[in-house]
């Protein structure tokens, strides 16, 4: 297992051609939620208005359904959600500017040749870990589609949020290669 | 005749859908701290430790383990001595559901209609209710909080007679080896065999309630159990499906008597935060 490396938001495309599959980094700056009910939406809304209630471009998207901040946190627990339920959406929202994604599990092989076409990179978040990764998210706001619920988009401000780079932007797959080495 | 007034069971439903939500039960740390020590995967390792820092840190600070505190599922075994007072049992159960999501930070995850409308109930209710009458004159609520990653995972079966055995583990091995890193390997798998197709499933679903590790009482089933986990954890998926010596816990089997004609199978699985809690009333 590698060094952890140290990444600042928003993302850019000299950062993300020296991130590897297998590299465990930290993430600081300001991330965005959203699960496929957002997603959806934000699509929706694109199509109808051509706007985005952010700016996508360089942005990370973190698919998280966080509980309810009790007194005293930024937020609630807030691990990963699982990520093929945004494949639908994903290469259109990698069109408008989307340069990172954390969730957990496996993505589609449209999903990645579209990262690959469009220079983007999955990070994994330890699923179920969630009340530990809370500590690393510092402030958090609604700023879309409040009605959603735990599903509304947040801005997210996080310090050294922890993740594993699973698919780099060449298309490489931990989720492929991780599995087959311990295959009996 | 003993009587049970609803106002009792609201507030032990309220109690244990919290209790669930950020305290593991000793059962699932324990079995994961014995995986830990098989891994082998430097990721695995790191996946474990992070698992059980975590487990640690919710429990002392009563912060949920999981954000996905889950659908609310509930196993009610209703003595048959038992009256309850006060109003319907389904309408206490879903008010401390209400209460307990509400008051104790919990994760709203229910929507009002799965096509039409999908639009949060607000409060996680309903409740998934299974009720069963057995003799006695107790209460017995058990609560199952199951996250949506790992329920999405789960696999039916109408198998026939001539698959046999084989035919059955291989149907299990691939459920867990499809899921990959969806359902939060390492998982807890539980199975149901025979009976018919509503009964395959819920015996799966039952089998996630056991205490972790417990083989089923029956030696024959005990040894596929057994079989099972070992093929399961040569599939290599490992924790979080990056790779390792460990994807599963444990395997649960529930089985029943079937039709002739038929071998229904059926696969739950469970994150490994594998959350139950159990209370007598």
């Amino acid at each position: 297992m590698s060094e952890t490396k140290k990444i600042t938001t928003p993302l850019t495309d000299d950062v993300i051609a020296n991130l590897k599959t297998g590299e465990r980094v930290e993430i600081t700056g300001v991330i965005y939620t959203a699960r496929d009910a957002a997603h959806k939406r934000l699509l929706e809304e694109y199509a109808e208005t051509k706007k985005l209630p952010f700016d996508l471009e360089g942005q990370i998207i973190y698919y998280v359904g966080p509980s309810p901040a009790k007194p005293g946190q930024a937020l609630g627990s807030a691990g990963p959600t699982t990520s093929y339920r945004m494949d639908a959406y994903t290469p259109d929202v990698l069109k408008l500017g989307l340069k990172g994604m954390i969730g957990k599990g496996p993505r589609s092989q449209e999903v990645k040749d579209a990262m690959v076409e469009n220079k983007a990179v999955y990070f994994a978040a330890i699923g179920g870990a969630a009340a530990v990764i809370s500590k690393s998210i510092k402030k958090a706001e609604v700023i879309a589609y409040e009605d959603l619920g735990p599903e509304a988009i947040r801005r997210l401000e996080v310090e050294n949020f922890p993740c594993i780079v699973v698919t780099d932007a060449e298309g490489n797959d931990l989720y492929v290669t991780g599995p087959e080495k311990y295959a009996k | 005749m003993k009587e049970v007034h609803v106002d009792k069971i609201v507030d032990a439903v309220e109690a244990l859908c919290m209790k669930a939500a950020y305290d593991l039960p000793k059962d699932v740390e324990d079995r994961i701290v014995a995986c830990s020590k098989q891994e082998e995967s430097e990721f695995g390792k790191y996946i474990f430790d992070q698992i059980l820092e975590n487990v640690h840190y919710a429990r002392d600070n009563d912060y949920p383990i999981c954000q996905d505190t889950g659908a609310a599922v509930f196993f009610i075994e209703v003595g048959q001595d038992v009256h309850i007072t006060g109003g319907s049992l389904e309408d206490a159960i879903n008010e401390g559901v209400r209460r307990g999501y509400t008051n104790g930070y919990l994760r709203k995850s229910m929507v009002l209609d799965p096509v039409f409308n999908r639009k949060n109930t607000g409060d996680n209710t309903p409740a998934i209710i299974h009720t069963f009458i057995v003799p006695g004159d107790k209460l017995k609520i058990t609560i199952l909080p199951k996250g949506g990653g790992s329920e999405n995972m789960g696999k039916l079966a109408m198998l026939t007679p001539s698959a046999g055995l084989e035919g059955v583990k291989k149907f299990i091995v691939d459920a867990v080896k499809t899921a990959g890193g969806n359902p939060c390997p390492p998982v807890v798998v539980g199975v149901g065999i025979g009976g018919t197709m509503e009964k395959t499933t819920l015996l799966a679903k039952k089998a996630l309630a056991r205490k972790v590790g417990e083989p089923n009482p029956n030696p024959q089933y005990a040894q596929l159990e057994q079989e099972l986990l070992e093929e399961i954890n040569n599939t290599g998926v490992g924790p979080q499906g990056l790779g390792g010596r460990i994807t599963a816990l444990a395997v649960h089997i529930e089985y029943f008597p079937a039709h002739i004609t038929g071998l229904p199978v059926a696969v739950n699985l469970n994150c490994h935060a594998a959350r139950h809690a159990e209370v007598v009333l």
